[in-house]
């Protein structure tokens, strides 16, 4: 019983917790990219490429903390 | 509490091999993408008609864009790259129609992708290179790299597995709840972003894809 709450719990922190670095570090970096194609509009195709495939590095960060809170709730290998 | 994300539906069995929902709809999105495409390039003619440009867009769109990332001509990896952005493209939007689930929101589909993206590096990689010449690569800038080299190419594998599954997955269970718990009309916008956020995961798969191919198949230096 005890170990339920704790899972749902710690699900809870993980993806909150988690989702915290990656929204900054995803606001700073497009706030970035939307000043370098302000400054040079036409290499807006090659950085928001680059915004896209660093996003995507970055958002991986909080797909694994949604990984766990999964694995804690529908695969806990503690849970019998 | 509902059917577990990470658990997989089984259809029916055809001898040993179990026969997944996300497998019948793998095989459809195949048939009407084959299908669809053998229909649509079966009279090519040099004025193209509606259709015809239609296809021209993407196709050279698509070339462009691996030409841009990997800095060579992209053509011999047009057909794979090329197949795998339409295929994730419908994947992951037809998972809006109803009764449908989308197969890149169970993880073994995202798995199989990722598997072939892996291989598919290694062999561009050799057929650059050569064999000795691939391998070298990986204690490029200093031998003491070596291990980290190698576990980088088993960490972005696995990362791009987990990415594509983890947005698709997610995008399902929000709707899901929001259904559930909001009625008929509501997720309607949410809908829409799901669809937004399918697109751009195919594309964010395709150009990741697209990148490790041109890491392997570039200069030394390149990273």
């Amino acid at each position: 019983m005890e170990l339920k709450l704790v899972s749902i719990l710690a699900a809870a922190f993980a993806v909150s917790f988690g989702a915290l670095g990656p929204a900054l570090a995803e606001g700073r970096s497009v706030a970035a990219a939307m000043d370098a194609i302000a400054r040079q509009p036409e290499a807006s195709g090659t950085i928001s490429r680059t915004l896209f495939v660093g996003l995507a590095m970055i958002e991986t960060t909080a797909i694994y903390c949604l990984v766990i809170a999964l694995l804690l709730l529908f695969a806990n290998p503690y849970a019998g | 509490m509902g059917r577990s994300p990470l658990s997989t539906e089984v259809l029916f069995h055809l001898g040993p091999v179990a026969i997944t929902s996300a497998v019948v709809t793998t095989w459809a999105i195949m048939l009407l993408l084959v299908l669809g495409s053998w229909l649509a390039t079966r009279r090519l003619r040099p004025h193209p008609d509606r259709l015809q440009a239609m296809l021209e867009v993407v196709v050279m769109g698509i070339a462009d864009q691996i030409r841009e990332i990997t800095r060579k001509d992209g053509r011999p990896q047009l057909p794979l790259l090329g197949t795998l952005f339409i295929y994730l493209v419908t994947a992951n939007v037809c998972g809006l129609l109803p009764g449908v689930n989308a197969p890149t929101a169970t993880l073994e589909t995202p798995a199989a992708l990722a598997l072939i993206v892996f291989a598919s590096v290694h062999y561009y990689g050799v057929r650059a290179h050569g064999p000795l010449g691939y391998l070298a690569k990986f204690a490029k800038p200093k031998l003491i790299m070596l291990p980290l080299n190698i576990l980088s190419e088993i960490t972005r594998t696995f990362s791009m597995m987990v990415r594509l599954f983890g947005n698709v997955m997610s995008g399902e269970f929000v709707l899901a709840l929001v259904v559930a718990l909001a009625g008929l009309f509501l997720p309607i916008p949410l809908m829409v972003l799901e669809a937004l956020v399918g697109v751009v995961q195919a594309y964010i798969f395709t150009v990741l894809a697209a990148v490790f191919i041109g890491a392997a198949i570039g200069d030394t230096e390149a990273a």
